[in-house]
Protein backbone atom coordinates (compact mmCIF):
# COMPACT_ATOMS: atom_id res chain seq x y z
CA UNK A 1 0.00 0.00 0.00
CA UNK A 2 1.67 3.43 -0.99
CA UNK A 3 0.80 6.70 0.12
CA UNK A 4 -1.43 7.39 -2.37
CA UNK A 5 -3.63 3.90 -1.59
CA UNK A 6 -3.35 4.96 1.81
CA UNK A 7 -4.99 8.47 1.41
CA UNK A 8 -7.64 6.99 -0.31
CA UNK A 9 -8.57 4.82 1.96
CA UNK A 10 -8.66 7.35 4.96
CA UNK A 11 -10.82 9.67 2.42
CA UNK A 12 -13.43 6.53 2.07
CA UNK A 13 -13.16 6.15 5.85
CA UNK A 14 -14.17 9.58 6.21
CA UNK A 15 -16.76 10.16 3.66
CA UNK A 16 -18.12 6.92 5.25
CA UNK A 17 -18.41 8.23 9.01
CA UNK A 18 -19.67 11.34 8.10
CA UNK A 19 -22.48 9.72 5.92
CA UNK A 20 -23.20 7.45 9.15
CA UNK A 21 -23.38 10.60 10.84
CA UNK A 22 -26.09 11.99 9.21
CA UNK A 23 -28.33 9.14 8.42
CA UNK A 24 -28.05 8.00 11.45
CA UNK A 25 -28.92 10.96 13.57
CA UNK A 26 -32.20 10.98 12.07
CA UNK A 27 -32.93 7.32 13.37
CA UNK A 28 -36.36 7.74 15.52
CA UNK A 29 -35.20 6.54 19.11
CA UNK A 30 -38.02 4.26 18.77
CA UNK A 31 -36.29 2.52 16.42
CA UNK A 32 -32.58 2.34 18.31
CA UNK A 33 -33.05 -1.22 19.15
CA UNK A 34 -33.59 -2.58 15.20
CA UNK A 35 -30.64 0.25 14.44
CA UNK A 36 -28.47 -1.44 16.51
CA UNK A 37 -29.12 -5.21 15.20
CA UNK A 38 -29.42 -3.69 11.47
CA UNK A 39 -25.74 -1.83 11.84
CA UNK A 40 -24.40 -5.14 13.32
CA UNK A 41 -25.74 -7.75 10.43
CA UNK A 42 -24.23 -5.00 7.99
CA UNK A 43 -20.63 -4.89 9.85
CA UNK A 44 -20.81 -8.65 9.42
CA UNK A 45 -19.47 -7.40 6.05
CA UNK A 46 -16.47 -8.77 7.35
CA UNK A 47 -17.21 -11.96 6.15
CA UNK A 48 -16.07 -10.92 2.91
CA UNK A 49 -12.43 -10.84 4.32
CA UNK A 50 -13.08 -14.56 6.13
CA UNK A 51 -13.94 -16.06 3.15
CA UNK A 52 -11.19 -14.99 1.24
CA UNK A 53 -8.27 -16.00 3.75
CA UNK A 54 -10.78 -19.42 4.49
CA UNK A 55 -11.05 -20.44 0.46
CA UNK A 56 -7.26 -19.24 -0.67
CA UNK A 57 -6.26 -22.65 1.92
CA UNK A 58 -2.86 -21.49 2.25
CA UNK A 59 -2.40 -23.63 6.29
CA UNK A 60 -3.62 -25.66 8.41
CA UNK A 61 -3.62 -22.16 11.36
CA UNK A 62 -5.16 -19.72 8.77
CA UNK A 63 -7.96 -22.43 7.57
CA UNK A 64 -8.97 -22.93 11.21
CA UNK A 65 -8.89 -19.22 12.15
CA UNK A 66 -10.64 -18.19 9.40
CA UNK A 67 -13.12 -20.54 9.61
CA UNK A 68 -13.67 -19.84 13.20
CA UNK A 69 -14.17 -16.28 11.89
CA UNK A 70 -16.47 -17.32 8.94
CA UNK A 71 -19.06 -19.20 11.40
CA UNK A 72 -19.04 -16.46 13.77
CA UNK A 73 -19.42 -13.33 10.95
CA UNK A 74 -22.62 -15.71 9.41
CA UNK A 75 -24.08 -15.88 12.42
CA UNK A 76 -24.56 -12.04 12.72
CA UNK A 77 -25.81 -11.94 9.24
CA UNK A 78 -28.18 -14.56 9.68
CA UNK A 79 -29.32 -13.80 12.59
CA UNK A 80 -28.81 -9.60 12.30
CA UNK A 81 -31.08 -9.26 9.71
CA UNK A 82 -33.92 -11.37 10.74
CA UNK A 83 -33.95 -10.55 13.95
CA UNK A 84 -34.16 -6.89 12.72
CA UNK A 85 -37.12 -7.95 10.71
CA UNK A 86 -38.78 -9.37 13.32
CA UNK A 87 -38.90 -6.79 15.13
CA UNK A 88 -39.76 -3.95 12.64
CA UNK A 89 -42.84 -6.35 11.92
CA UNK A 90 -44.00 -5.87 15.77
CA UNK A 91 -44.13 -2.03 15.04
CA UNK A 92 -47.96 -1.39 14.77
CA UNK A 93 -50.04 1.63 14.48
CA UNK A 94 -53.68 1.36 15.33
CA UNK A 95 -56.72 4.02 16.15
CA UNK A 96 -57.07 4.68 19.71
CA UNK A 97 -59.89 2.71 21.32
CA UNK A 98 -59.84 -0.47 18.71
CA UNK A 99 -59.54 -3.46 20.44
CA UNK A 100 -55.91 -4.81 20.77
CA UNK A 101 -56.64 -8.07 19.13
CA UNK A 102 -56.88 -7.01 15.54
CA UNK A 103 -53.49 -6.19 14.05
CA UNK B 1 -7.32 -6.37 -12.84
CA UNK B 2 -9.49 -9.24 -14.05
CA UNK B 3 -12.58 -9.71 -14.99
CA UNK B 4 -13.76 -11.03 -11.81
CA UNK B 5 -12.06 -8.69 -9.54
CA UNK B 6 -13.64 -5.61 -11.69
CA UNK B 7 -17.01 -7.73 -11.11
CA UNK B 8 -16.38 -7.60 -7.49
CA UNK B 9 -15.26 -4.21 -7.05
CA UNK B 10 -17.85 -3.19 -8.91
CA UNK B 11 -20.53 -5.32 -7.07
CA UNK B 12 -18.75 -3.80 -3.59
CA UNK B 13 -19.93 0.00 -4.55
CA UNK B 14 -23.83 -1.35 -4.77
CA UNK B 15 -23.26 -3.47 -1.64
CA UNK B 16 -21.91 -0.27 0.15
CA UNK B 17 -24.97 2.79 -1.66
CA UNK B 18 -27.61 -0.58 -0.59
CA UNK B 19 -26.17 -0.05 2.82
CA UNK B 20 -26.72 3.54 3.30
CA UNK B 21 -30.04 3.47 1.86
CA UNK B 22 -30.50 0.44 4.51
CA UNK B 23 -30.15 2.69 7.23
CA UNK B 24 -31.58 5.68 5.35
CA UNK B 25 -34.63 3.94 5.49
CA UNK B 26 -34.51 2.33 8.93
CA UNK B 27 -34.79 6.20 10.17
CA UNK B 28 -38.70 5.64 10.55
CA UNK B 29 -41.41 2.89 11.16
CA UNK B 30 -43.34 3.11 7.60
CA UNK B 31 -39.71 2.34 5.44
CA UNK B 32 -38.08 0.52 8.08
CA UNK B 33 -38.70 -3.06 6.76
CA UNK B 34 -37.57 -1.78 3.00
CA UNK B 35 -34.66 -0.74 4.52
CA UNK B 36 -33.74 -4.20 6.20
CA UNK B 37 -34.80 -5.85 2.40
CA UNK B 38 -32.14 -3.38 0.86
CA UNK B 39 -29.14 -4.32 3.18
CA UNK B 40 -29.68 -7.92 2.73
CA UNK B 41 -29.49 -7.55 -1.05
CA UNK B 42 -26.50 -5.66 -0.05
CA UNK B 43 -25.09 -8.55 1.54
CA UNK B 44 -25.88 -11.09 -0.46
CA UNK B 45 -24.33 -9.61 -3.70
CA UNK B 46 -21.24 -9.04 -1.63
CA UNK B 47 -20.44 -12.48 -0.75
CA UNK B 48 -21.41 -13.85 -4.54
CA UNK B 49 -18.84 -11.33 -5.84
CA UNK B 50 -16.24 -12.07 -3.52
CA UNK B 51 -17.15 -15.99 -3.92
CA UNK B 52 -16.21 -15.89 -7.60
CA UNK B 53 -12.59 -14.13 -7.11
CA UNK B 54 -9.68 -16.17 -8.44
CA UNK B 55 -8.00 -16.37 -5.02
CA UNK B 56 -10.71 -19.05 -4.06
CA UNK B 57 -9.87 -22.38 -5.15
CA UNK B 58 -12.28 -24.49 -2.84
CA UNK B 59 -15.38 -23.80 -1.57
CA UNK B 60 -15.61 -27.33 0.73
CA UNK B 61 -15.07 -25.56 4.30
CA UNK B 62 -16.82 -22.01 3.22
CA UNK B 63 -20.27 -24.12 2.61
CA UNK B 64 -19.32 -25.94 5.97
CA UNK B 65 -19.02 -22.87 7.78
CA UNK B 66 -21.81 -20.81 6.14
CA UNK B 67 -23.66 -23.49 7.20
CA UNK B 68 -22.78 -23.93 10.41
CA UNK B 69 -23.48 -20.40 11.33
CA UNK B 70 -26.54 -19.93 9.47
CA UNK B 71 -27.73 -22.72 11.84
CA UNK B 72 -26.70 -20.85 14.54
CA UNK B 73 -27.96 -17.62 13.35
CA UNK B 74 -31.75 -18.68 12.20
CA UNK B 75 -32.60 -20.12 15.67
CA UNK B 76 -31.02 -16.94 17.41
CA UNK B 77 -33.28 -14.26 15.34
CA UNK B 78 -36.67 -17.07 15.91
CA UNK B 79 -36.58 -18.30 19.16
CA UNK B 80 -34.69 -15.26 21.07
CA UNK B 81 -37.61 -13.64 23.10
CA UNK B 82 -37.76 -9.86 23.24
CA UNK B 83 -36.85 -9.33 26.36
CA UNK B 84 -33.53 -10.61 25.63
CA UNK B 85 -32.46 -8.56 22.52
CA UNK B 86 -29.98 -7.00 24.84
CA UNK B 87 -27.95 -10.08 25.38
CA UNK B 88 -28.05 -11.04 21.75
CA UNK B 89 -27.14 -8.08 20.57
CA UNK B 90 -23.95 -8.12 23.12
CA UNK B 91 -23.33 -11.44 21.67
CA UNK B 92 -23.23 -10.58 18.22
CA UNK B 93 -20.87 -7.64 19.57
CA UNK B 94 -18.36 -10.58 20.95
CA UNK B 95 -19.07 -12.45 17.28
CA UNK B 96 -18.37 -9.05 15.23
CA UNK B 97 -15.03 -8.66 16.95
CA UNK B 98 -13.82 -12.48 17.36
CA UNK B 99 -14.60 -12.91 13.52
CA UNK B 100 -12.28 -9.55 12.68
CA UNK B 101 -9.39 -10.48 15.26
CA UNK B 102 -9.38 -14.08 13.76
CA UNK B 103 -8.61 -12.63 10.22
CA UNK B 104 -6.43 -9.92 11.56
CA UNK B 105 -4.64 -12.69 12.90
CA UNK B 106 -4.86 -15.01 10.32
CA UNK B 107 -3.65 -12.51 7.82
CA UNK B 108 -0.38 -11.68 10.16
CA UNK B 109 0.55 -14.95 10.23
CA UNK B 110 0.22 -15.33 6.52
CA UNK B 111 1.95 -12.40 5.31
CA UNK B 112 5.17 -12.84 7.53
CA UNK B 113 5.29 -16.48 6.66
CA UNK B 114 4.79 -15.51 2.72
CA UNK B 115 4.76 -12.17 1.80
CA UNK B 116 6.88 -10.08 4.79
CA UNK B 117 7.05 -7.12 2.64
CA UNK B 118 3.38 -6.22 2.80
CA UNK B 119 3.78 -6.02 6.25
CA UNK B 120 4.52 -2.46 5.95
CA UNK B 121 4.90 0.22 9.32
CA UNK B 122 1.31 1.34 8.02
CA UNK B 123 -0.52 -2.09 7.57
CA UNK B 124 1.04 -3.74 10.60
CA UNK B 125 -0.44 -0.42 13.07
CA UNK B 126 -3.62 -1.02 11.66
CA UNK B 127 -3.34 -4.25 11.88
CA UNK B 128 -2.64 -4.14 15.31
CA UNK B 129 -4.83 -1.81 15.74
CA UNK B 130 -7.60 -3.94 14.09
CA UNK B 131 -6.63 -7.21 16.93
CA UNK B 132 -6.77 -5.16 19.45
CA UNK B 133 -9.99 -3.33 19.09
CA UNK B 134 -11.69 -6.70 18.03
CA UNK B 135 -10.55 -9.11 20.59
CA UNK B 136 -11.28 -6.62 23.21
CA UNK B 137 -14.70 -6.22 22.01
CA UNK B 138 -14.57 -9.89 21.81
CA UNK B 139 -14.05 -10.32 25.72
CA UNK B 140 -15.44 -7.49 26.36
CA UNK B 141 -19.02 -8.15 24.58
CA UNK B 142 -19.10 -11.75 26.35
CA UNK B 143 -18.90 -10.41 29.57
CA UNK B 144 -21.71 -8.02 29.05
CA UNK B 145 -23.55 -10.64 27.87
CA UNK B 146 -22.87 -12.60 31.32
CA UNK B 147 -23.87 -9.34 33.21
CA UNK B 148 -27.36 -9.15 31.32
CA UNK B 149 -27.95 -12.86 31.32
CA UNK B 150 -26.44 -12.76 35.12
CA UNK B 151 -24.52 -15.34 34.88
CA UNK B 152 -21.89 -12.72 36.25
CA UNK B 153 -23.33 -10.46 39.03
CA UNK B 154 -24.44 -7.22 37.60
CA UNK B 155 -23.27 -5.14 40.23
CA UNK B 156 -19.77 -3.31 39.29
CA UNK B 157 -17.23 -5.76 40.78
CA UNK B 158 -14.36 -3.27 41.77
CA UNK B 159 -11.17 -3.68 43.54
CA UNK B 160 -8.52 -0.90 44.36
CA UNK B 161 -6.21 -0.01 42.06
CA UNK B 162 -8.44 -0.85 39.70
CA UNK B 163 -8.27 1.97 37.34
CA UNK B 164 -4.53 1.38 37.32
CA UNK B 165 -4.42 -2.16 36.65
CA UNK B 166 -6.29 -1.89 33.46
CA UNK B 167 -4.60 1.24 31.84
CA UNK B 168 -1.54 -0.84 32.91
CA UNK B 169 -2.42 -3.54 30.40
CA UNK B 170 -4.05 -1.00 27.96
CA UNK B 171 -0.81 0.57 27.84
CA UNK B 172 1.23 -2.66 27.59
CA UNK B 173 -0.66 -3.87 24.88
CA UNK B 174 -0.39 -0.67 23.01
CA UNK B 175 2.96 -0.63 23.68
CA UNK B 176 3.28 -4.34 22.46
CA UNK B 177 1.62 -2.96 19.54
CA UNK B 178 4.23 -0.22 18.46
CA UNK B 179 6.93 -2.56 18.95
CA UNK B 180 5.61 -5.12 16.52
CA UNK B 181 4.54 -2.20 13.82
CA UNK B 182 8.07 -1.58 14.15
CA UNK B 183 9.41 -5.08 14.12
CA UNK B 184 6.89 -6.61 12.40
CA UNK B 185 9.28 -10.06 12.69
CA UNK B 186 8.69 -10.16 16.22
CA UNK B 187 6.36 -12.81 15.76
CA UNK B 188 6.62 -14.66 19.22
CA UNK B 189 5.04 -11.39 20.68
CA UNK B 190 2.33 -11.45 19.10
CA UNK B 191 0.14 -14.11 20.86
CA UNK B 192 1.03 -12.25 24.05
CA UNK B 193 -0.18 -9.12 22.68
CA UNK B 194 -3.15 -11.17 21.35
CA UNK B 195 -3.73 -11.83 25.34
CA UNK B 196 -3.22 -8.71 26.31
CA UNK B 197 -6.30 -7.51 24.36
CA UNK B 198 -8.47 -10.50 25.40
CA UNK B 199 -7.85 -9.55 29.17
CA UNK B 200 -8.29 -5.59 28.81
CA UNK B 201 -11.83 -6.77 27.42
CA UNK B 202 -12.46 -8.50 30.64
CA UNK B 203 -11.57 -5.71 32.91
CA UNK B 204 -12.93 -3.05 31.17
CA UNK B 205 -16.20 -4.48 32.00
CA UNK B 206 -15.87 -5.85 35.17
CA UNK B 207 -16.60 -2.54 36.88
CA UNK B 208 -19.67 -1.64 34.76
CA UNK B 209 -23.25 -2.33 36.13
CA UNK B 210 -26.15 -3.14 35.06
CA UNK B 211 -27.59 0.44 34.70
CA UNK B 212 -24.78 1.15 32.51
CA UNK B 213 -25.19 -1.14 29.70
CA UNK B 214 -26.96 0.66 27.57
CA UNK B 215 -24.19 3.12 26.92
CA UNK B 216 -21.78 -0.12 27.29
CA UNK B 217 -23.60 -2.01 24.56
CA UNK B 218 -23.60 1.38 22.60
CA UNK B 219 -19.56 1.65 22.90
CA UNK B 220 -19.13 -2.01 22.26
CA UNK B 221 -21.10 -1.61 18.83
CA UNK B 222 -19.18 1.37 17.86
CA UNK B 223 -15.56 -0.55 18.46
CA UNK B 224 -16.99 -3.60 16.66
CA UNK B 225 -17.58 -1.12 13.39
CA UNK B 226 -14.33 0.81 13.93
CA UNK B 227 -12.64 -2.86 14.19
CA UNK B 228 -14.10 -3.85 10.94
CA UNK B 229 -13.57 -0.92 9.53
CA UNK B 230 -9.70 -1.14 10.37
CA UNK B 231 -9.95 -4.62 8.28
CA UNK B 232 -11.10 -3.16 5.62
CA UNK B 233 -7.77 -1.30 5.43
CA UNK B 234 -5.78 -4.62 6.02
CA UNK B 235 -7.45 -6.27 3.55
CA UNK B 236 -7.77 -3.54 0.91
CA UNK B 237 -11.41 -3.61 0.95
CA UNK B 238 -13.32 -0.57 0.54
CA UNK B 239 -16.44 -2.09 1.47
CA UNK B 240 -15.31 -3.16 4.73
CA UNK B 241 -14.38 0.17 5.48
CA UNK B 242 -17.69 2.13 4.62
CA UNK B 243 -19.76 -0.64 6.33
CA UNK B 244 -17.73 -0.50 9.08
CA UNK B 245 -17.62 3.27 9.70
CA UNK B 246 -21.04 3.37 9.44
CA UNK B 247 -21.17 0.97 12.36
CA UNK B 248 -18.66 2.72 13.79
CA UNK B 249 -20.71 6.02 13.73
CA UNK B 250 -24.34 4.10 14.71
CA UNK B 251 -22.27 3.22 18.03
CA UNK B 252 -20.77 6.14 18.89
CA UNK B 253 -23.81 8.24 18.27
CA UNK B 254 -25.77 6.04 20.65
CA UNK B 255 -23.53 5.87 22.83
CA UNK B 256 -23.29 9.69 23.31
CA UNK B 257 -27.48 9.90 23.45
CA UNK B 258 -27.00 7.50 26.19
CA UNK B 259 -24.08 9.33 28.28
CA UNK B 260 -26.79 12.81 27.61
CA UNK B 261 -29.25 10.62 28.70
CA UNK B 262 -27.43 9.88 32.04
CA UNK B 263 -25.84 13.09 32.23
CA UNK B 264 -22.59 11.57 32.51
CA UNK B 265 -19.33 10.93 30.44
CA UNK B 266 -17.58 8.18 28.50
CA UNK B 267 -14.72 8.05 31.10
CA UNK B 268 -17.02 8.33 33.82
CA UNK B 269 -18.85 5.19 32.58
CA UNK B 270 -16.26 3.40 31.69
CA UNK B 271 -14.50 4.21 34.93
CA UNK B 272 -16.69 5.56 37.21
CA UNK B 273 -17.94 2.49 38.61
CA UNK B 274 -22.17 4.06 39.25
CA UNK B 275 -23.86 1.82 41.20
CA UNK B 276 -21.81 1.15 43.76
CA UNK B 277 -24.20 1.50 47.11
CA UNK B 278 -22.65 4.19 48.91
CA UNK B 279 -22.62 3.82 52.69
CA UNK B 280 -25.51 6.74 53.48
CA UNK B 281 -27.77 5.28 51.17
CA UNK B 282 -28.19 2.50 53.17
CA UNK B 283 -29.37 4.05 56.20
CA UNK B 284 -33.08 3.00 56.15
CA UNK B 285 -34.78 6.35 56.89
CA UNK B 286 -38.33 6.25 58.85
CA UNK B 287 -40.71 7.95 56.72
CA UNK B 288 -43.89 6.92 55.62
CA UNK B 289 -45.71 6.13 52.49
CA UNK B 290 -49.14 5.56 51.08
CA UNK B 291 -49.59 2.36 49.62
CA UNK B 292 -53.19 1.05 47.96
CA UNK B 293 -54.61 -1.88 47.14
CA UNK B 294 -55.76 -3.18 43.45
CA UNK B 295 -59.29 -1.72 43.90
CA UNK B 296 -58.20 1.69 45.00
CA UNK B 297 -55.82 1.67 42.03
CA UNK B 298 -58.62 0.29 39.35
CA UNK B 299 -60.87 3.45 40.83
CA UNK B 300 -58.39 6.11 40.44
CA UNK B 301 -57.72 4.77 36.44
CA UNK B 302 -61.35 5.00 35.71
CA UNK B 303 -61.57 8.48 37.33
CA UNK B 304 -59.34 9.75 34.95
CA UNK B 305 -59.38 11.07 31.36
CA UNK B 306 -55.29 10.73 30.93
CA UNK B 307 -52.73 8.08 31.67
CA UNK B 308 -49.46 8.36 31.15
CA UNK B 309 -47.24 4.74 31.15
CA UNK B 310 -43.56 4.90 32.39
CA UNK B 311 -42.16 1.59 32.28
CA UNK B 312 -38.78 0.84 32.98
CA UNK B 313 -36.68 -2.23 33.09
CA UNK B 314 -38.29 -3.89 36.20
CA UNK B 315 -41.21 -4.17 33.49
CA UNK B 316 -39.22 -6.57 31.42
CA UNK B 317 -37.94 -8.02 34.62
CA UNK B 318 -41.56 -8.96 35.27
CA UNK B 319 -42.57 -9.86 31.43
CA UNK B 320 -45.34 -7.56 32.30
CA UNK B 321 -46.11 -5.93 28.89
CA UNK B 322 -48.85 -8.57 28.22
CA UNK B 323 -50.62 -6.92 30.91
CA UNK B 324 -49.75 -3.54 30.28
CA UNK B 325 -51.20 -3.96 27.15
CA UNK B 326 -54.46 -5.46 28.68
CA UNK B 327 -54.19 -2.66 31.00
CA UNK B 328 -54.07 -0.06 28.09
CA UNK B 329 -56.69 -1.86 26.23
CA UNK B 330 -59.04 -1.56 28.55
CA UNK B 331 -58.21 2.02 29.63
CA UNK B 332 -58.71 3.15 26.31
CA UNK B 333 -61.82 1.59 25.42
CA UNK B 334 -62.86 3.48 28.02
CA UNK B 335 -62.18 6.97 26.61
CA UNK B 336 -59.59 7.34 28.44
CA UNK B 337 -55.92 8.99 26.72
CA UNK B 338 -53.11 6.46 27.08
CA UNK B 339 -49.51 7.16 26.71
CA UNK B 340 -46.15 5.94 27.62
CA UNK B 341 -43.25 7.76 28.33
CA UNK B 342 -39.85 6.05 27.43
CA UNK B 343 -36.65 7.30 29.05
CA UNK B 344 -33.51 7.10 26.47
CA UNK B 345 -31.89 4.70 28.98
CA UNK B 346 -34.98 2.50 30.17
CA UNK B 347 -34.12 -1.02 30.20
CA UNK B 348 -30.81 -2.62 28.96
CA UNK B 349 -30.16 -1.12 25.75
CA UNK B 350 -31.17 2.02 23.62
CA UNK B 351 -34.66 1.54 21.97
CA UNK B 352 -35.27 -1.71 24.38
CA UNK B 353 -38.42 -0.66 26.29
CA UNK B 354 -40.12 0.48 22.85
CA UNK B 355 -39.26 -3.44 21.47
CA UNK B 356 -41.18 -4.77 24.36
CA UNK B 357 -43.92 -2.82 24.09
CA UNK B 358 -44.31 -2.95 20.26
CA UNK B 359 -44.24 -6.62 20.83
CA UNK B 360 -47.21 -6.52 23.44
CA UNK B 361 -49.03 -4.65 20.21
CA UNK B 362 -49.26 -1.09 21.52
CA UNK B 363 -49.16 0.99 19.08
CA UNK B 364 -46.00 2.72 18.31
CA UNK B 365 -47.68 6.42 17.65
CA UNK B 366 -48.62 5.78 21.70
CA UNK B 367 -44.95 5.91 22.85
CA UNK B 368 -43.18 9.10 23.41
CA UNK B 369 -39.67 9.84 23.93
CA UNK B 370 -39.13 11.58 26.92
CA UNK B 371 -39.23 15.14 26.05
CA UNK B 372 -42.38 14.60 24.72
CA UNK B 373 -44.01 13.40 27.12
CA UNK B 374 -42.86 15.93 29.64
CA UNK B 375 -44.36 18.58 27.79
CA UNK B 376 -48.07 16.63 28.73
CA UNK B 377 -47.62 15.34 32.34
CA UNK B 378 -48.14 18.48 33.98
CA UNK B 379 -52.14 17.98 32.60
CA UNK B 380 -52.00 14.45 33.10
CA UNK B 381 -54.06 12.65 35.79
CA UNK B 382 -52.32 9.76 36.43
CA UNK B 383 -48.78 8.95 36.06
CA UNK B 384 -48.39 4.97 36.59
CA UNK B 385 -44.91 3.76 36.99
CA UNK B 386 -43.85 0.00 36.21
CA UNK B 387 -40.36 -0.99 37.45
CA UNK B 388 -38.71 2.33 36.39
CA UNK B 389 -36.74 4.29 39.40
CA UNK B 390 -34.19 6.78 38.63
CA UNK B 391 -35.42 7.68 35.84
CA UNK B 392 -38.07 9.30 37.40
CA UNK B 393 -36.42 10.63 40.38
CA UNK B 394 -37.24 13.78 41.05
CA UNK B 395 -33.57 14.49 43.10
CA UNK B 396 -31.73 14.50 39.81
CA UNK B 397 -33.53 17.98 39.59
CA UNK B 398 -32.78 19.68 42.48
CA UNK B 399 -30.47 17.90 45.20
CA UNK B 400 -26.92 19.04 44.18
CA UNK B 401 -25.43 15.92 46.74
CA UNK B 402 -27.59 13.34 44.75
CA UNK B 403 -25.13 10.81 42.56
CA UNK B 404 -27.88 11.09 39.27
CA UNK B 405 -28.10 15.31 39.90
CA UNK B 406 -28.08 16.53 36.54
CA UNK B 407 -29.46 13.76 34.44
CA UNK B 408 -32.31 14.55 32.42
CA UNK B 409 -35.89 12.27 34.12
CA UNK B 410 -39.46 11.85 33.06
CA UNK B 411 -41.07 14.49 35.51
CA UNK B 412 -43.57 11.69 36.52
CA UNK B 413 -44.13 14.24 39.83
CA UNK B 414 -45.97 17.04 37.69
CA UNK B 415 -49.08 14.57 37.01
CA UNK B 416 -52.01 15.17 39.51
CA UNK B 417 -51.38 11.30 40.87
CA UNK B 418 -48.82 9.34 40.74
CA UNK B 419 -48.46 5.49 41.29
CA UNK B 420 -45.96 3.24 41.28
CA UNK B 421 -45.54 -0.71 41.04
CA UNK B 422 -42.98 -1.87 43.13
CA UNK B 423 -41.76 -4.88 44.99
CA UNK B 424 -40.46 -3.35 47.95
CA UNK B 425 -39.23 0.06 49.59
CA UNK B 426 -35.31 -1.52 49.11
CA UNK B 427 -33.87 1.56 47.09
CA UNK B 428 -33.19 1.21 43.28
CA UNK B 429 -30.15 0.00 41.47
CA UNK B 430 -27.97 2.61 41.97
CA UNK B 431 -29.22 2.50 45.58
CA UNK B 432 -30.32 5.95 45.41
CA UNK B 433 -33.81 7.06 47.38
CA UNK B 434 -36.21 8.41 45.58
CA UNK B 435 -38.11 11.16 47.20
CA UNK B 436 -41.31 10.30 44.70
CA UNK B 437 -42.73 7.50 46.71
CA UNK B 438 -42.64 10.11 49.82
CA UNK B 439 -44.40 12.71 48.38
CA UNK B 440 -48.66 13.52 49.17
CA UNK B 441 -49.39 12.56 45.91
CA UNK B 442 -48.02 9.20 45.66
CA UNK B 443 -49.42 5.75 45.75
CA UNK B 444 -47.53 2.80 46.09
CA UNK B 445 -48.53 -0.26 44.61
CA UNK B 446 -46.49 -3.18 45.93
CA UNK B 447 -46.18 -7.12 44.83
CA UNK B 448 -44.64 -8.13 41.47
CA UNK B 449 -45.23 -5.82 38.44
CA UNK B 450 -47.04 -8.83 36.19
CA UNK B 451 -49.22 -10.46 39.02
CA UNK B 452 -50.08 -6.95 40.06
CA UNK B 453 -50.99 -5.52 37.07
CA UNK B 454 -53.21 -8.68 36.46
CA UNK B 455 -54.84 -7.86 39.77
CA UNK B 456 -55.98 -4.30 38.20
CA UNK B 457 -57.25 -5.46 34.70
CA UNK B 458 -59.77 -8.22 36.50
CA UNK B 459 -60.31 -4.79 38.94
CA UNK B 460 -61.20 -2.98 35.87
CA UNK B 461 -62.93 -5.73 33.34
CA UNK B 462 -65.44 -5.81 36.38
CA UNK B 463 -66.47 -2.98 36.41
CA UNK B 464 -69.69 -1.53 34.55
Amino acid sequence: MGIQDILSYVFVFVLATFIGFEVIRRVSPLLHTPLMSLTNAISAISLVGALLVLGAEHDALSMVLAGVAVTAATVNVVSGFLITDRMLKMFKKREPGERGTSS
Amino acid sequence: MSTQEIIAQSTYIVAAALFILSLKWLSAVPTARRGVIAGEVGMVMAIAATLLLPQIVSYRWIILTLLVGAAIGIPIAYLMPMTHVPQRTALSHSFGGLAVGLVGTAKYYLWHQHEPERLTTFIMAVLCFEVLLGFLTFTGSLMAFGKLQEIIPTRPIVYRGQNFVNLSILAIAVAIGVYLTINPAQIGIFPIFIALALAFGVMLILPIGGADMPTVIALLNSYAGISASAMGFVLENKLLVVAGALDGSSGFILSVIMCKAMNRSFTNVLFGAFGQVSPQALKAEERTVRSASPEEAADILLAASSVAIIPGYGMAVAQAQHKVRELFDQLTRRGIDVKFGIHPVAGRMPGHMNVLLAEADIPYDRLYEMEDINSELHHTDVALIIGANDVVNPAAKHDKNSPIYGMPIIEADKARTVMVIKRSMNPGFAGIENELYYMDKTLMLFGDAKAYLGELVKVIGQEK
